[in-house]
């Protein structure tokens, strides 16, 4: 379950990022920039869903808790909104592992379902919590503008802090998925009991990648209020969550490669991806599809998400290392044409 | 007192509501240890077909009711054939996704076809109340709580007395075994798949007069029928149906009695009061602690 992506891939991934502004207009800049957040959140959710072996449900909810952490540092205690961001990693990191150390006394289903529950609780005490959290009204954070002495336009600006992080984050994971603490990850993935009887306690082990998973993701959410200039308790619906499961699902679970494509899938599967996928499908079968309906890019992602489980469980990464062991396997067989046929 | 026993009898109603869709959980999860997620959403898209008999084919309430019962029969079973089945020896991780992938297709499908717009349900119960030794209750509560507990009562009736009933449980006991002596466990499971569809129904169609229908009104409910089965033990249909009941009137009761949770902390607390439970009963309330091997 190692990726492969190699200094290589990881240096061209430096190179497209870098590139791909230049190429873009400001909205487009903008999108990019939401791209690079939901790559971070992720790497996150990859950690506990793809290596540990445990789903979440509710990975939307701990983006929350890091967006009103910057939110409120910043409104109610005038912090610079850049400063925010580790803090608001640690908080979520924090309450990640409490969360954990909660529900990691179960085995099994019960993870999921509890999860499942994060981002209603999570609306049920914003709302509680007024005077703290600014309720059902949300907080508006100051407009999105160019700090550190640079002049960049608004969305550029985004989309560099949102990818520097983003990046930072990505070799953080690579790092932890090559090391000690990634083994026993995946030592506790491939089996529970045996991990346990080998010394590794599968408990704290879950806690850690829950804690980890959740610092990812409060960075993400960070970033992501400062993108939108405002949080309330509807800025991360269960939809969200259940998005984020989808896109590591879609990138291949495991693949850090792969949650490149997730995060694109995430950004751009609603407002893009979808109608676009509706218009071929009118244009192919003549059949009429309202591509503005209410509904209908749920709909195609869903169907999508299952196309993906039947054809390609491995997901994107899955199918770029099938690619990638094809091209030496094709190279291989080349002089073996010459050979007398019939063996 | 008065306010207590009242408390007790709505707490009921809707405890009733939410047991009946933990057992459909407990019946799918029995069969297959997979948890589906897309139990609350297939409850709300019937209740909507229901509401569509209703309003655009003119029939009347009760014809509605059972025809809709029928449709989610067919639906459960015709979902196990065409997702579930294809993927039996994929990873659990997978056949959850699969559940999460038709949750989110088939609330997208309902909003689709039917408009997100909230819709007025009607209520087959008259809108009167009795008053008993001082106590107010509703004709419509102890009615939703009966007709919840009737259909309960059919299954367990179903799986206790009937031969088809047998083999289910002996498939769900021991798959291959009962393979071995000739029970086609696959259908089986399907059939599981259609009865879980058909108390979902059961339970989307009494929850909507008073939640209003629309694509996301059962998520919340499909949260607490999970810690309803939880509690009761996720392998019992009898602890789910007597979680569902404690968890109903818990919640009222802690909302109407300790004001610092009013209705917005009510999930955050009922989880936290699960939460207790369970490390005082890690195997829920009729559960079985499992004992495990490498």
């Amino acid at each position: 379950m190692t990726s492969r992506i190699g200094p290589a891939g990881f240096a061209a991934l430096v190179v497209a990022v870098a590139a791909a502004p230049l190429v873009s207009t400001h909205y487009r800049t903008y999108e990019l920039g939401f791209v690079g957040i939901y790559l971070a959140a992720l790497l996150g959710l990859n950690i506990l869903t793809g290596l540990t072996g445990q789903i979440s449900l509710g990975h939307g909810a701990f983006m929350g808790i890091g967006a009103y952490t910057t939110a409120i540092l910043v409104v109610d205690h005038g912090w610079r909104a850049l400063w925010t961001i580790p803090v608001a990693a640690v908080v979520t990191g924090l309450v990640g592992i409490g969360f954990g150390l909660a529900v990691t006394r179960f085995a099994g289903p019960y993870l999921a379902l509890a999860t499942f529950a994060l981002p209603l609780t999570l609306t049920g005490i914003v709302k509680r919590f007024q005077g703290f959290t600014g309720g059902s009204l949300g907080k508006n954070l100051p407009l999105l503008h160019s700090q550190l002495g640079l002049r960049t336009n608004p969305s550029l600006w985004l989309y560099i802090v949102a990818w520097s992080l983003a990046l930072l984050l990505f070799v953080l994971a690579w790092a932890v998925a090559r090391g000690r603490l990634g083994r026993s990850f995946r030592a506790v993935h491939d089996s529970e009991i045996a991990s346990t009887a080998n010394g590794i306690s599968a408990r704290w082990v879950k806690t850690l990648a829950f804690g980890l998973s959740a610092f990812y993701c409060g960075a993400a959410g960070a970033v992501f209020a400062i993108g939108v200039a405002y949080v309330n308790p509807d800025t991360f619906p269960i939809d969200l969550s259940i998005l984020l499961l989808t896109g590591v699902v879609i990138g291949g679970t495991g693949s850090l490669g792969g949650m490149v494509f997730g995060a694109l899938f995430v950004e751009f599967i609603r407002t893009t991806w979808a109608p676009a996928l509706v218009r071929a499908f009118t244009r192919v079968t003549t059949v009429h599809v309202n591509t503005h309906a209410a509904g209908s890019p749920q709909v195609i992602y869903g169907l999508v998400l299952l196309l993906v489980l039947f054809a390609a469980p491995a997901g994107a990464g899955g199918l770029a290392r099938r690619l990638a062991d094809l091209v030496p396997r094709l190279r291989r067989r080349a002089p073996s044409l010459s050979r007398p046929s019939g063996l | 007192m008065q306010q207590f026993a009242q408390q007790v009898v709505s707490g009921l109603a809707q405890g009733a509501i939410y047991g009946s869709l933990a057992l459909a959980l407990v019946l799918i999860y029995k069969a297959t240890e997979v948890i589906n997620f897309a139990q609350g959403e297939m409850a709300m898209f019937t209740t909507y077909i229901c509401w569509s008999l209703i309003t655009h084919h003119g029939l009347s309430y009760w014809p509605a009711f059972f025809l809709t019962l029928l449709i989610a029969f067919a639906g459960g079973v015709g979902i196990q054939r065409i997702v579930i089945r294809p993927l039996e020896r994929a990873s659990v991780l997978t056949v959850v996704m699969a559940t999460i992938a038709l949750l989110v297709v088939l609330n997208g499908l309902a909003a689709w076809l039917w408009s997100p717009q909230i819709q007025f349900f009607p209520s087959p119960f008259p809108n009167t109340t009795w008053v008993i030794g001082g106590v107010h209750v509703s004709q419509q509560d102890v009615d939703t709580f009966g007709v919840t507990l009737a259909c309960v009562a059919v299954l367990w009736l179903f799986f206790r007395f009937t031969k088809l009933g047998l083999a289910m449980r002996a498939g769900a006991l021991n798959p291959d075994a009962a393979r071995l002596l000739g029970v086609r466990t696959s259908w089986l499971l399907a059939l599981g798949w259609g009865f879980a569809a058909v108390l979902g129904a059961v339970s989307g169609m009494m929850v909507a007069p008073s939640a209003f229908l629309q694509p996301n009104m059962m998520q919340v409910i499909l949260i607490y029928a999970f810690a309803s089965a939880v509690l009761g033990g996720i392998e019992s249909p009898v602890g789910a149906v007597v979680g569902g009941l404690a968890i109903g009137v818990t919640i009222n009761l802690l909302a109407t009695y300790v004001h610092f949770i009013g209705s917005s902390l009510q999930l955050p607390v009922a989880l936290a009061v699960l939460l207790v439970v369970l490390i005082v009963r890690p195997a829920g309330l009729f559960g079985r602690v499992a004992v495990r091997r490498v």
